[in-house]
């Protein structure tokens, strides 16, 4: 371990697993409100997140992870997200990925009503997000 | 006494029977296992989640949000999580029977979200209204369904179609015991979080005054609480697949240890009936021998 006073605790957790669980030295994501990084010794805050790349910085190296959907609850020494969605870059399907984003692209053109359009907005950042880590990781 | 042959046959039949059962104890054996390991890997996160939400409501008790206060409309939203298969001893009765008679839920008022085909068809047949069935999820019940499930109780819930949500579901204690139970989804108790205090060593008051949201705490709860609803769902799904798998095997044992005991007992006639048959014909014999001499 590097620096002992400089790490906190992270836990990533989604419905169906514990994502990531470790000390850390900085986490980095996407919140609506944008982009934070994370420290030891933020204020406490609670925030939603946006669909973005959650970036770890840790003793052993970095580490990223596309990350969804869910919020961000921040305590004094540990950092909890609740992802409803979360992934590794090893674990996207780039296919899959790829047909999403051109699915949300014609729905987005041909949008009818706006709950369908901010749907569709949303599952093309997700794709988005999907393809960039996977490319980034050069699969 | 009944006839050697009328005992085979029904012994027969017994056995087969018993080979049924056992066969489907073996089956919900091996899925409770599945089961009770996905209920287990969704526990931290619904912990999590109760955990968020209930800081946030102690800390936020003055706010006045729609999901906090119920509806105006009288009528009330319970999703009814059975299972699509009978054949689990008590298990869909029990929560056919907590909704109906238990829940203080008037039949005019009640708007069903139906999960498991039996749960359905018995509350239909007591003239309930079904509103939706996604009983195909229960097979294998994923994050998504619930959040499709929670969306659309929001909805109702949004538009004031319903004024409560309920959600009836069984609890998977251990592999013995499973409890149904009717949980109220929403409005939020904002009570909840007051009752749950002492136990939570996690957040100190200090936390609670220093926490900031951003967006602002209204606006987060209308993106945390809908998520919390379908941590809730999702959860249930987990307990529920868990609990009917579980039942399923109770029922499935006991019936294979009744079919056990029912075919010593048949064993037993049937060879004090075959007995019975050899002694008589040893009788006539020697009657017909003695009768020569």
């Amino acid at each position: 371990m590097a620096d002992e006073s400089k790490s906190f605790r992270l836990e990533v957790i989604s419905p169906d697993r514990i994502f990531f669980e470790d000390m850390v030295d900085m986490v980095e994501l996407r919140t609506t409100e944008g982009d934070i990084g994370i420290l030891k010794g933020h204020i406490p805050l609670t925030a939603i997140v946006a669909p973005g790349i959650m970036k770890i910085k840790m003793a052993g190296g970095e580490k990223e992870a596309a990350l969804h959907d869910g919020f961000i609850e921040i305590l004094k020494d540990k950092v909890t997200v609740m992802a409803e969605s979360c992934e590794w870059p090893e674990e996207i399907d780039i296919n899959r990925a790829n047909e999403a984003k051109i699915r949300a692209e014609r729905r987005l053109k041909g949008a009818d009503g706006e709950i369908n359009e901010s749907r569709a907005e949303l599952s093309l950042r997700r794709a988005l997000t999907r393809l960039e880590l996977s490319s980034k990781y050069g699969k | 006494m009944a006839s050697m042959r009328d005992i085979k046959r029904r012994k027969e039949s017994i056995q087969s029977t018993g080979q049924i059962t056992k066969a489907m104890k073996l089956v919900s054996t091996v899925k409770l296992q599945k089961a009770k390991g996905r209920a287990e890997n969704a526990k931290p996160y619904f912990n999590h989640m109760y955990e968020a939400v209930t800081s946030m409501l102690a800390k936020s008790g003055s706010i006045s949000h729609p999901y906090l206060k119920p509806g105006t409309s009288k009528q009330k939203a319970v999703i009814v999580i059975t299972s699509n298969r009978g054949l689990a001893g008590g298990y869909n009765s029990n929560i056919i029977k907590l909704v109906t008679d238990g829940s203080g839920i008037l039949k005019e008022d009640a708007v069903i979200y139906a999960l498991g085909r039996k749960g359905r068809d018995a509350l239909q047949r007591r003239g309930y209204k079904i509103k939706a069935d996604y009983s195909e999820v229960m097979n294998e019940p994923l994050y998504a369904d619930a959040a499709r499930l929670g969306a659309q109780v929001l909805e109702a819930f949004a538009k004031n179609e319903v004024g409560e949500i309920y959600l009836a579901y069984t609890i998977f204690k251990n592999t013995v015991t499973q409890i149904p139970k009717l949980v109220k989804l929403l409005p939020v108790d904002p009570t909840m979080g007051q009752q749950e205090k002492e136990q939570e060593s996690k957040h100190t008051v200090d936390d609670l005054t220093l926490m900031n949201y951003e967006p602002e705490a209204e606006e987060a709860l209308d993106v945390i609480i809908p998520k919390y609803m379908n941590s809730i769902i999702y959860g249930a799904l987990m307990e529920a697949v868990a609990s009917e798998n579980g039942a399923r095997m109770q029922a499935m044992d006991s019936a294979t240890s009744n079919a056990e005991e029912m075919i010593a007992d048949l064993s037993l006639s049937y060879n004090r009936a075959r007995q019975g048959a050899i002694t008589q014909e040893l009788t006539e014999i020697v009657a017909g021998a003695s009768a020569i001499n």
